[in-house]
């Protein structure tokens, strides 16, 4: 047993944590306030990361890489693409979430593929920039519910229907999107396709302004008898009823883990920030007095570490057992859960700490706190995770446990 | 305003004698006799006659483990081969032996007649003292103390607690008792029918830090004067010796082995809400004088009471995670069979949503606790884990314990099922310090 972070990987997380300080922290509030403009200067930045890639012995790290190991029995414990990919987007989104989100070729699309693309596909979708289109007006956390269309014409599949927020909708170069073959079968007849970016029906309609995540854009595209190609649709086009979600649904186990990530990130942000600023205040935070016998500032602190440290070691795990082939759908989601609501909770309780310095732009606190509220919404929101949970310790089918 | 001693006395007496416990005990007898002392010269228990040790072989120096090498660096959730078979068997104790005692014991505030002999063919001794004094273990064991405290603390904490509070004390005396201690009193710790010992911290005290201690040695020619009261201290009353902290005027913390039958202690129970299988007691120290030998470790060697503290704190923190866990396993049974409006109630989000955040708060705190002792384990820093660990055991142990109850509802509050004791369990070990240590 050892829960220490490989050694093997501290260059990679000194070079992500490097990102975060020198790239993503001076241009941080530059892209809070210029919400919609792109960061050009993270062209270069996915350069240097797919050059990190290619050169990476051990699989590499980032959106596209991410996959359940097959089980190899005797092949001994592994640290892989999993953890890195965690252990590295924790360092970014340390520096800044919202532009962690943007950087290209590493959207949540990108791991779809990752996850249920065929050889052929794969290589077809190599270094393109891949969002993910699941949500619609109607249908958010209840995504078996979705209503867009798709009806085999030929060898195309025709799209219909209207998809909201859309993280790098816009900036992406292909939309993965989902879409149900027949809206009376069920989940089983939700995939996901392939849609080039310029295809003909794909109109973008707006930009959202949101709370946070400024720096990354979140689209809206309807589909108006939108032509696919065939061979785009992810995964088996059969509809297995047995099946359902299948496919679908092992994307979040690989992404929940990297969405807790970002929430560790952010959260650690604001505690580091808070502990430096009240250091001023003579808090120091030492662990020397029990905790009743700490100031009530540096009891706030600890408890928050704690829980910190507590989500950290959950997205570890949920990381660690999917390096390792095995099954990870609670953990994954337990990780989401006690992350999102952690990073939400320290971020406010540190910009009350700090006050107005908190409060006012001269520090980030202010966004950070404003940034996390989505790391508890998207990839499932608290609820959802808590419903996955609650309905694999209980053993209960969706159908019981609503 | 004070009563006099005497008054004080007698209605401490009266308070024993009116106890059912001491009758259903047949402590009676006994305890009249106890009576007539206790009113000359305070309240002294002193039924049994402490154990005596002494060295049968000398020991050079004394017995160290050598630090635990690291095998790997990867970041790994599993346990060895060894550690396994430890858990099944203490599994398979605590399924079998300890949760069909709790009930009793939890009323009676001690282990069931022949526990002790069932807990010493476990022979949990033996992976304390290291080989050359009779025992077995060849390396500290942090990590596997910690599967094995919350495998025990699963069938019940407190009884636990009793199981493994001498243990602690072994664990102690190999970290740093000098060679003529560990010569003393090691071995018995392997025998058939090992010595019941415990290490007393707390002191009956609002805000109590342990940084902070208000017993206090002070030197008096070669030995040492103790004034001071200790409180959730367990195995007291049946001790043969506890390992006492005290704060040494001019120079700290320090660790003191008192034997049971030391003029000027007075020993008494004390029980608690919970972990009361342990036998809590407060022992009072009135001037208790001790040889200069009673202090833990030698010259340098001195026990460090900040790393006492810290192993002391992932063994408790351990304990809860073992009974969250059991509320955990009971709740979503529980509410699975339980009916209400037709259907399961655990068909409803706001009682599943309840059980789905006890599985991650127990995952939590399971995972700092691990954390921390696989640090100490290999001789990394751990303070701040063991501290993190503590904070976030108790916090959420309380939650999970209240949750617990709640979800059986009137059911919980009742004794007709374990929860409410798992409820008053989790609330003590969150305010213990000492009693175990890894």
């Amino acid at each position: 047993m050892q829960l220490e972070i490989p050694k093997k990987l501290s260059a990679f997380i000194d070079q992500a944590h490097m990102i975060a300080n020198e790239v993503f922290r001076p241009i941080s509030r530059k892209y809070d306030l210029a919400e919609h403009q792109y960061p050009v200067e993270l062209d270069m930045l996915a350069s240097v990361m797919d050059g990190m890639n290619e050169g990476d012995a051990t699989g590499g790290v980032g959106a596209g890489k991410l996959k359940q190991q097959k089980s190899e029995r005797g092949s001994g414990v592994r640290n892989g693409t999993n953890m890195s990919t965690v252990l590295g987007l924790t360092e970014l989104a340390w520096g800044d979430v919202g532009l962690a989100l943007t950087i290209p070729r590493q959207g949540l699309g990108n791991a779809a593929i990752a996850a249920v693309a065929n050889e052929e596909q794969l290589k077809r979708f190599k270094g393109c920039w891949a969002a993910m289109a699941i949500t619609e007006p109607g249908a958010g956390s209840d995504s078996a519910n979705i209503r867009t269309t798709a009806t085999k014409d030929g060898d195309h599949y025709v799209l219909n229907g209207e998809k909201i927020f859309i993280t790098a909708g816009e900036r992406a170069n292909v939309v993965v999107v989902w879409a149900t073959l027949d809206p009376s079968l069920g989940r089983a007849a939700i995939k996901s396709f392939v849609v080039e970016k310029g295809t003909p029906g794909m109109n973008f309609v707006r930009l959202d302004h949101k709370l946070g995540i400024r720096a990354s854009d979140t689209a809206t595209i309807i589909f108006n008898d939108c032509r696919v190609p065939k061979d785009n649709l992810l995964g088996s086009p059969e509809v297995d009823v047995k099946a359902g979600f299948g496919g679908a649904m092992q994307t979040f186990d690989n992404t929940r883990p990297v969405v807790a990530a970002m929430a560790l990130g952010v959260g650690r942000a604001s505690l580091d920030r808070t502990r430096q600023l009240l250091k001023e205040r003579g808090i120091l935070g030492g662990y020397e007095r029990t905790l009743f016998g700490s100031t009530a500032a540096e009891a706030e602190l600890y408890r928050m570490e704690a829980d910190l440290e507590a989500a950290r070691l959950l997205t570890l795990k949920a990381a660690w057992l999917a390096d390792n082939g095995i099954p990870n759908s609670k953990e994954a989601s337990m990780a989401k859960a006690k992350a999102g609501r952690v990073a939400n909770h320290i971020t406010l309780r540190c910009l009350q700490l700090c006050a107005a310095v908190g409060a006012t732009q001269t520090e980030l606190l202010e966004k950070w706190a404003r940034d996390s509220k989505i790391l508890d919404i998207f990839e499932g929101t608290q609820q959802i995770q808590l419903l996955i949970i609650a309905r694999r310790l209980l053993g209960k089918s969706s159908a019981e446990l609503r | 305003m004070s009563k006099n001693p005497m008054s004080a006395s007698l209605s401490m007496l009266n308070r024993f004698s009116g106890s059912p416990l001491v009758h259903r005990l047949g402590l009676y007898k006994p305890a009249q006799a106890v009576a007539r002392t206790a009113v000359r010269g305070g309240f002294k228990a002193g039924i049994a006659v402490a154990r005596q040790f002494k060295a049968v072989q000398k020991l050079v120096r004394p017995e160290r483990f050598q630090q635990t090498t690291r095998l790997s660096d990867l970041f790994d959730l599993n346990v060895s081969e060894e550690q396994q078979l430890i858990r099944d068997m203490a599994q398979r104790f605590a399924r079998e032996i300890v949760r069909p005692a709790a009930i009793k014991a939890d009323e009676m505030c001690s282990a069931p007649e022949g526990f002790d002999a069932q807990l010493a063919e476990l022979g949990l001794g033996q992976f304390a003292v290291p080989e050359t004094l009779g025992g077995a273990a060849t390396e500290a064991s942090v990590v596997t103390g910690v599967l094995v405290a919350e495998d025990l603390a699963y069938g019940d904490l407190g009884l636990a607690l009793a199981a493994l509070a001498p243990i602690g004390v072994a664990n102690a005396l190999v970290r740093w008792g000098s060679a003529d201690q560990q010569a003393k009193y090691l071995p018995a710790f392997a025998e058939a029918s090992p010595p019941k010992a415990s290490i007393a911290i707390a002191e009956p005290r609002p805000l109590f830090d342990p940084n902070e201690l208000r017993t206090r040695a002070t030197i008096d020619g070669d030995g040492f004067l103790l004034k001071g009261e200790k409180s959730l201290v367990p195995l007291a009353e049946s001790c043969d010796f506890l390992l006492v902290a005290a704060s040494l005027v001019g120079k700290g913390p320090r660790i003191f082995i008192v034997p049971r039958d030391t003029a000027g202690m007075t020993i008494m129970a004390d029980p608690a809400l919970g972990a009361r299988a342990a036998s809590l007691g407060r022992v009072v120290f009135d001037d208790v004088r001790l040889p200069s030998q009673a202090i833990l470790g030698e010259g340098i060697d001195v026990c460090d009471f900040g790393e006492l503290l810290d192993l002391s704190r992932i063994a408790l923190c351990a304990l809860s995670v073992g009974t969250a866990q059991a509320i955990l396993d009971y709740t979503i049974t529980y509410c699975n069979d339980r009916k209400a409006f037709g259907e399961p109630i655990s068909n409803r989000q706001a009682v599943a949503f309840m059980i789905a955040n006890i599985g991650i708060e127990v995952e939590s705190m399971r995972l700092l606790t691990w954390r921390a002792a696989a640090r100490a384990q290999v001789g990394l820093p751990f303070h701040r884990e063991a501290y993190l660990a503590r904070v976030l055991c108790a916090e959420k142990g309380m939650e999970v314990g209240t949750n617990g109850v709640q979800l059986l509802g009137g059911h919980g509050y009742i004794k007709d099922h374990p929860v409410e004791r798992w409820y008053r369990d989790l609330m003590a070990v969150s305010v213990m310090e000492g009693g175990l240590l890894l």
